[in-house]
């Protein structure tokens, strides 16, 4: 038992610095989605074969130094949790760096309106 | 007091200070004729009692933060014609006129772009003990990140011509950008020095400063960006 725990044990721990690090970096394009998205597929799958045939699952576990599907399950929600987390972090950020921009240049516009009114009243130049 | 001041700005992030502001404005505007208040959506009425004081009031219509507010002031001055300095300089009334005054000359006489107001030049300031242990934390981490040696890292005072402020673009919404502020400068390659000024640690401005839980979320948005 002793080897085959820690393997389960490197496979989290690696899992969980991946989703540390996707925390820290800058979101890329189109690759990043493609990924997620057959990561789902795979996900999905996964998921439907360990219904079908739950033995599979603890035999995937025993295989990893787990001793039965269940806790192999759990580990995997636990990193698909933080996963999500890490993405809607990320996603949070991007929305709310949008808001900023778009409330700045709101308030940099009214600005620039009240200036070119205050100047078009009294020189009667047109506003731009 | 040599100079009119007529090019430079005050450059002050405004969230629900209505108490205060129209002091600070008032004694303000005798030595700075601009000043621009970015009311960061206050809801006591912070903007209307800051227009009255006679400061340029710009409107933040949701509340996003004073390191957005502070960039939203620093874009508005940059695209002020003929516009030569600006100051950022605390809502609250714990920085002096005179500070800004002599920082802005320092710039005004060419000797340099940047001016960091520091309050570990001499001992007029004061601090508690746990503030000065965070302070010097964020010293030394400024250091590493930076590789400025500032004494004093997150002093909202700061004097920059406006060529440097061309050269800020906060992205830190919240109270990171003290940390942010400092590198972007830095970047801009243009000469920077420390000015000693002193901060005055009003019961007011105490029960609004940063306690140690914000340094923590500091470091967090430092982090995880």
């Amino acid at each position: 038992m002793g080897g085959q725990a820690v393997l389960i044990q490197l496979i989290l721990v690696a899992a969980v610095a991946v989703v540390a690090v996707l925390l820290t970096r800058s979101t890329a394009g189109a690759r990043h989605q493609a990924i997620r998205r057959l990561a789902l597929m795979a996900f999905v799958v996964a998921a439907v074969l360990s219904i079908a045939f739950p033995v599979w699952l603890t035999r995937a576990a025993n295989f990893v130094g787990v001793g039965r599907g269940t806790d192999l399950l759990l580990y995997a929600l636990v990193i698909a949790f933080l996963s999500y987390i890490s993405t809607s972090h990320r996603r949070m950020n991007q929305m709310s760096r949008r808001i900023t921009l778009l409330t700045r240049e709101l308030t940099l516009s009214e600005a620039r309106d009240r200036r070119a009114g205050a100047d078009g009243g009294s020189a009667g130049t047109p506003r731009t | 007091m040599q100079d009119s001041h007529a090019d430079d700005w005050l450059v002050i992030p405004l969230y629900n200070e209505a108490t205060v502001i129209a002091d600070v404005v008032t004694g303000a505007l005798d030595v700075f004729p601009n000043i621009v208040c970015v009311d960061d959506g206050s809801n006591d009425g912070s903007g209307e009692a800051a227009r009255r004081a006679g400061a340029t009031v710009l409107t933040h219509a949701v509340n996003l933060g004073q390191g957005a507010a502070l960039q939203t002031g620093i874009s508005f001055v940059c695209e002020q014609p003929g516009a030569r300095a600006l100051v950022t300089f605390d809502a609250d009334g714990q920085h002096q006129v005179a500070d800004a005054d002599a920082m802005v000359a320092l710039i005004a006489s060419g000797e340099t772009a940047i001016v960091f107001g520091s309050r570990f030049l001499d001992g007029r300031t004061k601090p508690g003990f746990m503030k000065r242990t965070i302070l010097t934390f964020a010293v030394w981490f400024t250091k590493q990140s930076t590789g400025m040696r500032l004494t004093d890292a997150h002093n909202g005072l700061r004097a920059m011509s406006v060529d440097a402020a061309r050269g800020v673009h906060l992205q830190q919404d919240r109270m990171a950008h003290a940390s942010e502020i400092v590198l972007q400068l830095g970047r801009t390659g243009l000469p920077w020095r420390e000015y000693p000024v002193h901060v005055l640690y009003t019961d007011y401005s105490r029960g609004k400063g940063q306690s140690m839980w914000n340094s923590v979320n500091i470091l967090v948005d430092l982090f995880f960006k």
